[in-house]
């Protein structure tokens, strides 16, 4: 399994030119694919394109879309822009930091949820709002973000 | 003749536009009505999405907003069926050179249209996005037609005498940028878009995106001719996916078309087009920055000099302009530089697209004319402050823009305006506050935003942005538990260097980021003084959003002891038995506000 998964990432790096240019669409091809940045990508990149980790490790942390740790299975994205923000969004923000018991940017240790802040997701019109693995969900409250996350753990339970 | 359009824009289908396309698809297959059904972007009155319109055999074409799943079957037969048109969330006909359907008004006298000049989103909403007959039926590829006519320095000369001026923030006149470049002799040139549109609260670029991306395509083609440049790059959020599908379906279709990499002219002319996703950061809608990312590295913007018009991406001669500018680029070559010229102020022309949000009625994307009021666009296209609360100010211009309160409502919309009230036109983010938002908490909302966009490069910005978030995050705090003389002192010495040190940050930051950074603080400060105040000398929060200043109890009086509010606590801060009055553990109560919310009596009280 795991020498496939080498195989497969080797691929997925090799398609692209051996330059600088390539660095940020290799690491979105990686995450895309394993939904995270393991150390083993970022030294297999680093050689690959021959610049060294830290500089590869610079560029993957200064960017909010990287994760260097595996997110969850249901990935949840709260928009903290500033319509959001006027409508509440920070109280939304709260209930799920005390519902998942977990801080932004961390998974839960059932691996179930992974929460995350966003700076704006362009969907201001139906604030305050969130996204489940990229699905979305306008006009939140506290109480339907309380169920967002009931109805996602039961699911979640049934698997 | 027959059709059913379905807005599936990102709002569209946050709303639900999915399902609503299952239940029309279900009812024309059950009814064997054969009548086709065509996806459409974003009209840009996304209060009432999900939206279908409805084109009658007849050729007329009605809209209907707040369209449920449950409701489609009812509707599409009583237009199709008894042709009786319900009126029922009508919003309007279009109209189409025949007379009229009776009773029902058209779409363009709606109050949230009235006021709007559609210029460039004249398309969003209306044709298929990915469909280039589409766009060649409402005039597309006219002004690239027309270009290809022109020479370079009379394409550029026209976009010159219509006075476009850059819509991503700065303003800077599109010509004057466009003849820089096109001055530079160099064997490779780019003309980048600029679809990084990290402003909190704005949205108009992925609307135009996932609506019209041919008129962005367009004029990116058009901008490539003037300036001599052979590829053309869209550096586009990662956060947009529906936009960088439709844009990549469209590159696709016009190599196809033979417009993109094949000779347009017979000088050779031909554009390479590509698209770049972004990663996430702020600080890349600054062109220097935007090109270090292109480039692989950090998003860090350089000093300037050399300009990207001399020594840009890989330091060649680049063109850097917004997703508006370009789209506005194509309308100007088709309908000519007087048309354009001929709306807006003297120093502003042409229009602007606003995304209008926060507390107001009607939410969406609205084009004005350059030179309309404030109150125009909030009273009349907005229709007003939601559950008729009061209006307190707007925030426009995203983290670098700032707060415009009552009395400036009537100042006209232009660049120096805007810039002569402590505000800037930004990409054009409208977000309304009604008084229940606090501004020393929007201030502090920004500050935090910054400190964590902040590249990190220059001192001021980095260093400074940050002291700032803790000053007012001090004066949002409540007093330690030991409450001494010495911490009062502490944030009085921090509060009477705020304005000092935000003027540091403005004169001495690289970029425009951290320049314009400390702009919420200091427009805040102008025109909610006494909010900061009152924050201040009486530790009280007059829009009651400052939690740390809040004290939450409960009126013995009111209280039955029902038990609600106890139970639903999630710290357990509320104790009392059954049936008598509770009461709230301040050193344990987290100021949630749940048991205001449940309380049935109104015995909680905030203050």
């Amino acid at each position: 399994m795991q020498t496939e998964q080498k195989a497969t990432e080797k691929e997925m790096i090799r398609k692209y030119p051996p330059s600088r240019e390539y660095l940020i669409p290799i690491l979105q091809e990686v995450q895309d694919h394993f939904g995270f940045l393991s150390r083993e990508s970022i030294f297999a990149i680093s050689d690959y394109l021959e610049l060294p980790e830290s500089k590869v490790y610079g560029v993957a942390t200064f960017y909010n879309q990287f994760k260097l740790i595996p997110p969850g299975k249901y990935q949840i994205q709260l928009c903290r822009g500033t319509a959001c923000h006027v409508k509440g969004s920070f109280n939304l923000l709260e209930t799920l930091k005390r519902e998942l018991d977990i801080e932004p940017g961390v998974t839960t240790k059932d691996g179930l949820f992974s929460l995350e802040t966003v700076a704006c997701i362009g969907a201001c019109s139906i604030a305050p709002v969130l996204t489940v693995n990229g699905k979305f969900h306008g006009r939140l409250d506290t109480k339907s973000v309380e169920k967002i996350v009931k109805a996602l753990r039961e699911e979640g339970a049934k698997r | 003749m027959s059709r059913v359009y379905i807005g599936m824009g990102t709002c569209g289908l946050a709303s639900g536009a999915e399902q609503v396309k299952e239940a029309v698809s279900k009812w024309v297959y059950e009814k064997q009505a054969g009548i086709p059904i065509t996806p459409t972007g974003c009209i840009g009155y996304c209060q009432a999405e999900p939206i279908i319109d409805v084109v009658t055999d007849s050729g007329h074409r009605i809209s209907f907003g707040g369209v449920k799943p449950e409701s489609v079957g009812g509707l599409l037969e009583q237009v199709f069926g008894d042709k009786s048109y319900a009126s029922k969330g009508v919003l309007g006909q279009y109209r189409n050179g025949q007379a009229p359907l009776k009773n029902i008004a058209f779409i363009d006298e709606h109050p949230f249209f009235k006021k709007q000049r559609k210029f460039i989103l004249r398309n969003c909403g209306v044709i298929e996005p990915t469909s280039i007959a589409d766009y060649r039926a409402t005039g597309g590829f006219k002004g690239l037609e027309r270009a290809l006519t022109m020479t370079p320095q009379q394409v550029v000369d026209e976009v010159l005498k219509s006075g476009l001026r850059g819509r991503g923030g700065g303003g800077f006149p599109t010509g004057k940028k466009w003849s820089l470049a096109q001055k530079e002799v160099s064997e490779k040139k780019y003309i980048i878009c600029n679809a990084d549109e990290g402003d909190p609260g704005a949205f108009m670029d992925r609307s135009l995106l996932e609506s019209d991306p041919f008129a962005v395509l367009e004029g990116m083609i058009i901008a490539g001719y003037a300036i001599g440049a052979r590829e053309g790059i869209i550096y586009c959020r990662a956060e947009y996916p529906l936009a960088i599908e439709r844009l990549l379906e469209c590159i696709e279709i016009l190599k196809n078309e033979k417009i993109l990499e094949s000779k347009l002219n017979n000088d050779g002319f031909t554009l390479k087009m590509r698209i770049k996703k972004g990663a996430g950061a702020f600080v890349c809608g600054e062109e220097t920055a935007l090109m270090a990312s292109i480039e692989g590295k950090r998003g860090m913007p350089k000093p300037r000099p050399p300009y990207p018009a001399v020594s840009g991406l890989f330091e060649k001669p680049t063109v850097i302009n917004n997703v508006e500018t370009l789209a506005n680029v194509s309308a100007i070559l088709r309908e000519g530089a007087e048309a354009f010229a001929s709306m807006g102020t003297a120093g502003s022309k042409g229009t602007k697209v606003f995304a209008l949000t926060g507390k107001i009625e009607n939410t969406g994307l609205v084009e004005v004319p350059m030179g309309i009021t404030l109150r125009e666009i909030i009273e009349e296209i907005g229709g007003g402050i939601q559950n008729g609360k009061k209006y307190k100010a707007v925030q426009i211009g995203g983290p670098s823009g700032g707060c415009i309160p009552a009395q400036h409502l009537d100042i006209q919309i232009d660049y120096e305006t805007l810039k002569g009230v402590g505000a800037m036109m930004g990409s054009g983010g409208l977000v309304v506050m009604d008084e229940d938002t606090c501004m020393v908490d929007l201030a502090r909302y920004f500050l935090s935003f910054i400190t964590k966009e902040s590249c990190g490069k220059c001192i001021p910005c980095r260093e400074g942005t940050q002291r700032m978030y803790e000053i007012l995050d001090s004066v949002v705090s409540p007093y330690s538990k030991m409450k001494n003389e010495e911490e009062n002192l502490a944030r009085f010495n921090m509060v009477m260097n705020l304005e000092n040190l935000a003027q540091v940050i403005k004169d001495t930051s690289l970029c425009g980021l951290g320049q314009t950074s400390p702009n919420p603080v200091l427009s805040t400060l102008r025109f909610f003084r006494d909010e900061y105040e009152a924050h201040i000398y009486d530790r009280k929060c007059p829009a009651r959003q400052c939690k740390g200043l809040l004290t939450y109890r409960i009126d013995t009086a009111k209280c039955t002891g029902c038990t609600a509010c106890a139970r639903k606590c999630p710290v357990s801060a509320i104790v009392g038995e059954t049936k008598k009055a509770h009461y709230i553990l301040d050193e344990k109560c987290t100021r949630c506000g749940t048991c205001a919310d449940v309380c049935r009596f109104e015995a909680v009280q905030v203050s």
